[in-house]
């Protein structure tokens, strides 16, 4: 199933949650719609569904106009954010509804739940309700009972928002393996590039109703399309700039640049873009550690750089790290692997 | 309710013994002086002159014709409004809608005025003199000193208990389980038959618990419309206000009793639907 999204508006009062979004998913990507909160990707999740109304613009599903069917009509897999399980009945009567409700024949709502509940990992909790579940299991459960009447497309609003941190980890690989075996088309919304990079093969990134940019994680990651990209994806390091003759000037240095800018603007630096050496070099630009912190299989520092007039981050691997032997206070010579500029935004 | 049975924590913040036993017996005096003196009193006057006479004053024609109009009544009022709460507080909790802010304080209206005058409305409105009473009189509809007038009344004065009941229990359990239902492919009323009803059950009992003893308790509004007219159309509290006026005491105090047995009725069925009510949010 296809999912085309075409020049949709949706305004709240005065607050527009979407602008103009355009979007086409292929059959059988698993897409995620990534931005902070506000950005309008759970107002698109909720469109696409049919509990709300588009202001203006259409969305279709392999085709057929969406606007005229309710909710109920559009067959299509919805997980909540916070699950919404049906507190008053057992996990199996759960998964079972949206089969209860079509008034399928008992002997294949058995079937097909088992079924489900085995696809999620969870046979044998048919009897629990849900609240003797754990947030995990919930999660699953709310999974199993949206892909029961086989939706057309799946949606997920923040799938694993309400979790810790190690479930989440856990989770994401599930989803993922998940789609891979049943392929059917999924939107999940997430505020996470972590999350959103893991499991997608196609990333849409929203900010204030409207998309920044699509592409695959790579892509997006790599190329950033403009500095709201560029900030939303991890750390990174601002410098006010001007630019000279093809090069940038930060306060007393200057640094090369991947696309010439003229008059005054800002250069991204992603903190693995920065080295650290012992000893000074060319352009090198002499720093201060000021806090040394270990990260995942790397190391994060802390440091100010006088000549760029700010502190910055820098990532470094372990290896390296071992290698440099860097304490707070160490004095150290920097280089800018790779400085990022933007043209302004309009 | 007062948790009298249980055990009072003895923190280092809690007032001195003698504090306490003053609040407690504060408490317990007022309740036993208050409440269950003149409680026990009306069984004892009830009583007074043997259980054959008891027997006699609450199998009388008119006493059980009283409680026969009573029980009607409120089997038409209450499901009126059981539909009527379900329905405010659906809009209420729900939507978002012009007016919302003044249909609230509306529901709370017949808390807030006399059930005197809510009684006096109807007459006004139904009377012979009336502003629609003559038309529905011409049309052959007696409303005032009947039926009808009762059931008007006690509907005006009970109307809030389902609502207010039903209305933050609706809010706090927000409307995403719905959303999820209508996503999965419920019809609106498959959504409202097997989620909305299921999550809201014990609220919505224990209003219409409320609701009912309301209803069957209610003495001012009923007494301005029905006209109290002795056999024909007095409730259970008019006619004990007959037979008290009639200097029956030991027959007043019996019918009474059975007010009491209604009332202590449906508290036992509150707190016991309170604790579910409590488990389901």
């Amino acid at each position: 199933m296809t999912i085309s999204v075409r020049n949709i508006t949706k305004r709240f009062g005065t607050f527009t949650a979407l602008n103009n979004v355009s979007l086409d998913v292929p059959s059988g990507e698993l897409v995620a719609l990534l931005g902070p909160s506000g950005s309008g990707k759970t107002s698109l999740l909720r469109i696409l569904s049919g509990l709300e109304q588009p202001d203006q613009g259409t969305a279709f599903l392999d085709g057929t106009d969406l606007g005229s069917q309710s909710a109920r009509q559009r067959n299509v897999g919805l997980v909540f954010q916070h699950y919404a399980l049906f507190r008053h009945l057992d996990v199996f009567e759960n998964v079972a509804f949206a089969l209860r409700v079509r008034k399928r024949p008992e002997s294949e709502v058995q079937t097909r739940v088992k079924e489900l509940l085995q696809l999620v990992q969870l046979e044998g909790l048919g009897r629990r309700m849900p609240s003797q579940l754990s947030g995990g299991q919930r999660q699953r459960i709310a999974l199993a009972r949206a892909l029961a009447a086989r939706p057309r497309v799946l949606l997920l609003d923040e799938p694993f928002g309400a979790l810790d941190a190690q479930v989440r980890a856990e989770l994401r690989g599930w989803l993922r393996r998940l789609h891979d075996e049943i392929h059917l088309t999924t939107v999940f919304v997430t505020h996470d590039q972590d999350e959103a990079f893991e499991v997608a093969d196609r990333v849409v990134v929203m900010d204030h109703g409207k998309i920044e940019q699509v592409g695959s994680p790579t892509e997006v990651f790599e190329h950033p399309a403009n500095d709201f990209v560029m900030r939303f994806l991890g750390h990174v390091n601002v410098f006010e700039a001007s630019f000279e003759a093809g090069r940038a000037r930060v306060g007393e240095v200057f640094v090369d640049v991947d696309r010439p800018g003229d008059g005054h603007g800002r250069l991204y630096v992603r903190p693995h873009e920065v080295d650290i050496a012992r000893s000074s070099s060319k352009d090198a630009i002499a720093a201060r550690v000021l806090r040394v912190t270990p990260l995942g299989a790397g190391l994060k520092i802390e440091l100010r750089a006088p000549a760029l007039g700010s502190n910055l981050r820098a990532d470094i691997d372990w290896d390296r790290g071992t290698a440099l032997a860097l304490r707070d206070g160490d004095d150290v010579f920097l280089s800018l692997r790779r400085a990022r500029v933007f043209a302004q935004a309009a | 309710m007062l948790p009298l049975e249980r055990s009072i924590p003895r923190a280092a913040t809690t007032e001195p013994t003698w504090v306490r036993r003053i609040i407690i017996g504060l408490g317990v005096g007022f309740l036993l002086l208050f409440v269950v003196v003149p409680l026990a009193t009306v069984v004892i006057a009830a009583l007074s002159h043997g259980a054959s006479a008891y027997g006699r004053a609450i199998t009388d024609p008119h006493a059980l014709r009283a409680l026969k109009l009573t029980l009607i009544a409120a089997a038409i009022s209450v499901p009126l409004n059981l539909v009527f709460g379900v329905a405010a507080a659906w809009a209420i909790a729900r939507f978002r809608f012009p007016g919302r802010a003044l249909l609230i304080t509306l529901i709370d209206l017949p808390l807030a005025v006399s059930p005197v005058i809510a009684g006096m409305v109807f007459v006004l409105l139904f009377g012979a003199n009336g502003l629609i009473g003559p038309w529905l009189a011409a049309n052959g509809v007696k409303v005032i000193f009947a039926l009808p007038g009762i059931v008007l009344a006690t509907t005006f004065v009970t109307f809030p208990y389902v609502a207010r009941e039903l209305i933050p229990l609706m809010e706090a359990q927000g409307h995403e389980e719905e959303e999820a239902a209508l996503v999965l492919g419920a019809s609106p009323w498959q959504m409202f038959t097997k989620i909305t009803l299921p999550k809201i059950k014990w609220g919505l009992l224990y209003g219409v618990v409320l609701c009912t003893a309301r209803a069957m308790g209610e003495f001012g509004a009923v007494s301005v419309v029905s006209g109290n007219i002795r056999g024909r159309t007095s409730t259970l509290p008019l006619h004990v206000e007959i037979l008290y006026n009639e200097y029956e005491y030991q027959a007043a105090f019996a019918v009474a009793s059975l007010l009491v047995i209604i009332g202590i009725g449906s508290l036992i069925a509150r707190r016991l639907i309170a604790r579910r009510k409590k488990e389901s949010t």
